[in-house]
């Protein structure tokens, strides 16, 4: 019932600026990569560079001699004692943290989008409102909780805590993106007797690919790069547990030296998330929903 | 540490294996239910682990968050609006709710506006990929690292002195002095260049999602258009934009309710001194710093009131949606 | 699909919660433990309880963050807490106490001992209702003027008042641009620095008694003492390398910097002991590159007073494991472990092991002032703190003046004292 679509050649001659050739739309697109890089590109630099060089003078003066490039600093940060039992924690509180959301958020974004009943606009209004709560206003309350429960200190409450707070968000993109889907689909499928576990399944989901992609890419990210939450909930408790965010915060010191290591545990830290991106980007394929309805 | 391997291997495969087994017992549960209480029941079930998560770790915590508001710092003592009266009353408050107000303002437009663009664009490029991710890397670098990024965009040392900001050396190549950028309150310009950090984080997160949506219209729509003649610009104006604009008020609104939270930025760069401050810091001071959990609670019901207004406007969108299904 | 894998949903859910529930050590012979210290810190801690570990059998889990506020703020009220912990301040200290969090240390310590052993004016401040509930670990001496021997060196004639300092840092400033060096940023804690600075100031120009009716709210902040404190800053930030605008984009720790570039930036730093572990001390030798002189007098009467600071420790919970450790690292021996790694004084006076000169008179400051402070801020309620930090920025980069500082910080003090 799927069908991909195969990539579709974009306009012709009577395309303007916005045509595939124009050396407009190029100039703007590079133009803006290039000012979108230059930041990033002067903490990569300065972070090959030893402290007193990257404070002392602009990272542009790196690219010319005398170059004094060393890797010391990526060395302090790779010899840090955890690291590498953070790292895989990271992954560990990551993982399960992006996929349950997805299943639980798109169970409720099809009964949002598909099903009807009463007080329907209102309650995902009320799910979507749950965007703004303050991470902070939670995290007194949900610690009791999980204090009372004993699972302060483990991967499950911060699995728990993660899905909890990625839902609001994830419901409202999916619904959006499921809503948008073509009615006649499910309409056709109804009156071939599929159920509502089997639409959603073979139809609602495959269709959403995309959107579930690019949740799954956000959701990774902002767990990959969480330090307050996993630091509440886990911290005081059992020390072990504790994610690549909190080794990372840890180079700065008590009183405030260390920031030139920073660069370095970026982009070490940044390596994991960036692969996932990649990864998921042949879902962002045009034509998984076009095709499926003819005219 | 084998152990944690094999653990993580099994909630991998469990959990999806868990959730869809929920729906399956879900559906058995719902045969013994005459045919006409099934549709009615059924949207409860599904929704059920969602709303359990949210009314646990959300709702649960927000109720206990308003009825701190009315009590004092202690806990104890009920007293009633005075918590209210404080924040309206307190300069340092009024000036952060200005502050997000710009927050608001620019940090949407500009998210929305530059997303909206470059997903647009590089849908028409080879190089898509690429591009993308140049644009999505800010998102990637977590918050302590894009402040470290951006203190030494706008270092700042005395004229005559070299400079190591590449804005202050930037500028500096056309004569300009150095400016200390994050320390500049006239025209809040220190807080635009927070808004600014911001914005360039969170461009490639509109990109990705619009990208995605961009990417569900049905191509055979924007062909038919270009057959007829149609210029680029016009098939963008009369096909693509009004499918989009669902999704650009998803964006939107997400990015106004972020702009409302907007926190580590402001914290770890200017800690909100020299007027640059903004309500989630606030609110995390006096909860954090000062032990003051009724203002700190205050101000989270403030939050929570300012975007009603945002949720009706949602409300309407979904009914006019509705109508035209 | 679902008919597939629906037989894996029961046991996935048991693997799933036998899984993520990872065993909490609760067999009495650990001790978690909380500090703000990381990195090098954090190694000189955990060599300082290494021979206690090797001796007990018990072990140090050790986690380093500089949230520790936050941590211990959402930890008191919920009871999730680690064994010991590093305590942000008195303030704090006294509120865990009063909550019933902190557990009092009398009978863990001899503390007729631990008395005798720290410096005088330091035990109090661990101290509620008699009781004690936080112990000092690790200590620093703030206010002492820094400055570049080879430009000048002020070893055989130290300035001892304020104007003899200016006169001779004038007359000696060479080809400093300025004559002192300032830098107040410093993160979400910016203008600390700039309130050593008034609190050195208003020590030696008013006394002790003041200083102390001060910081606990007694005198408004609108009072003349206060304010001929903060005007002699204002003319330090007049001969500050760079100015105010510098001032407050500089980071505290490499604000002293400038005193070893050629030609040097300035001539003098005022900065805390510690600072010879930051920026460009850090790889500069002491003695040589750097030296030290303690602040000097503005009234003869004040001459000796001293302001010091530390970090204090406190315990959550009695287990004995936690009684040992506690025991263990007010000892002499456990300080010297750490004060022999270099940036760092001990709040024990019979630690010697300093690996400098400089050190070990900082050291001997603290054991033998006459007049030892606490640092003011530190105990001001935590509003009143935030507020001085941000009215410093405010001051310095000369978007206040000091009248409209003093009064918008006694509004502050008006409410923050009443909580």
């Amino acid at each position: 019932m799927t069908a991909v679509g195969a990539p579709v050649e974009q306009a012709g001659p009577r395309a303007g600026w916005l045509g595939r050739h124009h050396i407009g739309l190029h100039t703007a697109l590079i133009a803006l990569m290039i000012i979108w890089a230059v930041p990033t590109i002067g903490l990569l630099v300065n972070s090959f560079r030893p402290a007193t060089e990257a404070f002392g003078t602009g990272w542009w003066q790196a690219l010319f001699p005398p170059y004094h490039f060393s890797l010391e600093n990526y060395e302090h940060v790779l010899g840090q004692s955890n690291i590498g039992t953070n790292f895989l924690n990271s992954l560990f509180i990551t993982i399960p943290s992006t996929v349950i959301p997805l299943f639980v958020a798109a169970f409720a974004a099809y009964a949002f989008s598909w099903m009807e009943f009463p007080g329907r606009n209102i309650l995902f209004v009320v799910v979507v409102g749950l965007l703004v709560v303050p991470l902070q206003a939670t995290l007194i309350p949900v610690l009791s909780l999980f204090a009372s429960w004993g699972i302060a200190g483990t991967f499950l409450a911060l699995w728990l805590a993660h899905t909890a707070y990625g839902l609001p968000f994830a419901v409202y993109l999916l619904r959006n993106f499921m809503g948008s889907l073509p009615r006649e689909v499910f309409e056709s499928a109804a009156i071939d007797g599929a159920s509502a576990v089997t639409s959603f399944f073979r139809l609602a989901l495959p269709m959403s690919v995309p959107a579930i992609a690019a949740l799954a890419i956000f959701q990774f990210l902002f767990v990959w790069n969480d330090l307050l939450v996993a630091l509440i909930y886990i911290s005081a408790v059992n020390p072990d547990n504790l994610p690549l965010t909190v080794s990372i915060a840890g180079l700065v010191t008590s009183t405030g030296g260390g920031t030139e290591f920073l660069g370095a545990a970026a982009f070490i830290s940044m390596a994991l998330p960036l692969i996932v991106f990649f990864g998921l980007q042949r879902f962002f394929v045009r034509g998984i929903v076009g095709g499926s309805v003819k005219g | 540490m084998a152990d944690k391997l094999i653990t993580a291997a099994i909630v991998v495969v469990g959990v999806p294996a868990v959730l869809v087994g929920y729906i399956w017992a879900t559906e058995q549960v719902l045969r013994v239910l005459p045919e006409g209480r099934k549709p009615r029941v059924r949207p409860w079930l599904w929704l059920g682990p969602a709303l359990a998560f949210l009314a646990v770790f959300l709702i649960y915590p927000m109720i206990g968050t308003v009825v701190r508001s009315l009590q004092d710092s202690s806990g104890q003592n009920f007293v009633g609006l005075d918590n209210y009266a404080w924040f309206v009353g307190s300069s340092d408050a009024l000036s952060a709710l200005k502050n997000n107000v710009l927050w608001l303002v620019f940090l949407t437009l500009g998210v929305v506006a530059l997303g909206l663009l470059v997903a647009v664009l590089v849908d028409r490029v080879r190089y898509e990929t690429i591009a993308k991710s140049v644009i999505f890397v800010p998102l990637a670098i977590s918050m302590v690292a894009a402040s470290v990024i951006w203190l030494y965009m706008y270092q700042y040392k005395p004229e005559g002195a070299i400079q190591t900001g590449t804005l202050n050396a930037a500028i500096g190549v056309f004569g300009a002095g150095p400016v200390p950028w994050l320390q500049v309150q006239e025209f809040s310009v220190n807080t635009f260049m927070l808004i600014l950090v911001m914005t360039w984080m969170w461009t490639g997160f509109a990109m990705v999602i619009i990208s995605a949506a961009l990417k569900g219209i049905n191509p055979e729509l924007m062909e038919a258009a270009r057959v007829d003649g149609a210029t680029e610009w016009q098939v963008f104006r009369g096909i693509v934009f009004p499918l989009l604009v669902p999704t650009l008020v998803v964006v939107s609104t997400t990015m106004i309710i972020t702009a409302l939270k907007a926190f580590d930025i402001v914290f770890t760069m200017t800690s909100g001194q020299l007027n640059t401050n903004v309500i989630a810091n606030l609110m995390y001071s006096e909860m954090f710093k000062f032990g003051q959990y009724g203002r700190a609670s205050a101000i989270a019901v403030v939050l929570l009131l300012a975007i009603v207004p945002i949720m009706f406007f949602n409300i309407g969108r979904f009914r006019q949606q509705e109508a035209v299904r | 699909m679902v008919r597939r894998f629906r037989w894996l949903a029961p046991l996935a859910t048991l693997a799933l919660v036998v899984g993520a529930c990872t065993t909490t050590t609760t067999d009495g012979k650990t001790v978690t433990v909380i500090g703000t210290w990381t990195d090098a810190e954090q190694e000189a801690f955990l060599a300082m309880v290494a021979p206690w570990e090797a001796e007990t059998g018990f072990t140090v889990k050790y986690q380093g963050t500089r949230s520790i506020n936050d941590i211990l703020a959402a930890g008191v009220p919920t009871g999730v807490l680690p064994d010991l912990a590093g305590l942000p301040g008195p303030g704090q200290m006294a509120e865990y106490a009063a909550a019933g969090a902190l557990q009092p240390l009398d009978d863990v310590l001899d503390v007729a001992t631990y008395e005798s052993e720290t410096a005088s004016g330091l035990t109090s401040l661990g101290k509620v209702d008699g009781k004690t509930y936080g112990v000092f670990v690790k200590a620093s001496v703030k206010g002492l003027i820094w400055y570049n021997p080879s430009l000048h060196e002020y070893g055989p004639s130290t300035p001892a008042t304020w104007d003899e300092l200016t006169a001779m840092g004038a007359a000696n400033q060479g080809s400093a641009d300025s004559l002192w060096c300032l830098g107040i940023e410093s993160g979400d804690a910016s203008g600390w620095p700039a309130t050593d600075w008034i609190e050195n100031i208003l020590l030696r120009q008013a006394g002790p008694e003041v200083y102390n009716d001060w910081w606990a709210g007694n005198i408004p902040w609108t009072d003349p003492a206060i304010k001929t404190a903060f005007e002699t800053y204002m003319e330090v930030v007049d001969n500050s390398y760079g100015g105010g605008t510098n001032a407050v984009a500089t980071k505290f720790d490499l604000a002293g910097d400038p005193l070893f570039t050629s030609p040097p930036g300035c001539a003098l730093f005022q900065q805390a002991s510690f600072i010879t572990g930051l920026g460009a001390f850090a790889d500069a030798t002491a003695g040589t590159d750097y030296n030290a002189f303690p602040f000097p007098a503005f009234n003869e009467q004040y001459a000796n007073a001293v302001e010091g600071a530390g970090d204090l420790f406190g315990m959550f919970h009695a287990t004995d494991a936690a009684k040992s450790l506690m025991k263990y690292l007010v000892t002499a021996e456990a300080q010297d472990i750490w004060v022999a790694r270099g940036g760092a004084l001990s709040a024990n006076k019979n630690a010697t092991s300093y690996p400098d000169e400089i050190s070990t008179t900082m050291g001997g400051m603290i054991a033998n002032a006459e007049a030892l402070v606490f640092d003011a801020s530190d105990q001001m309620p935590s509003a009143m703190n935030a507020a001085f930090w941000s009215h410093m920025v405010s001051l310095t980069s000369g978007s206040e003046t000091v009248d409209e500082a003093l009064d918008a910080l006694q509004e502050v003090a008006d409410d923050a004292y009443a909580q």
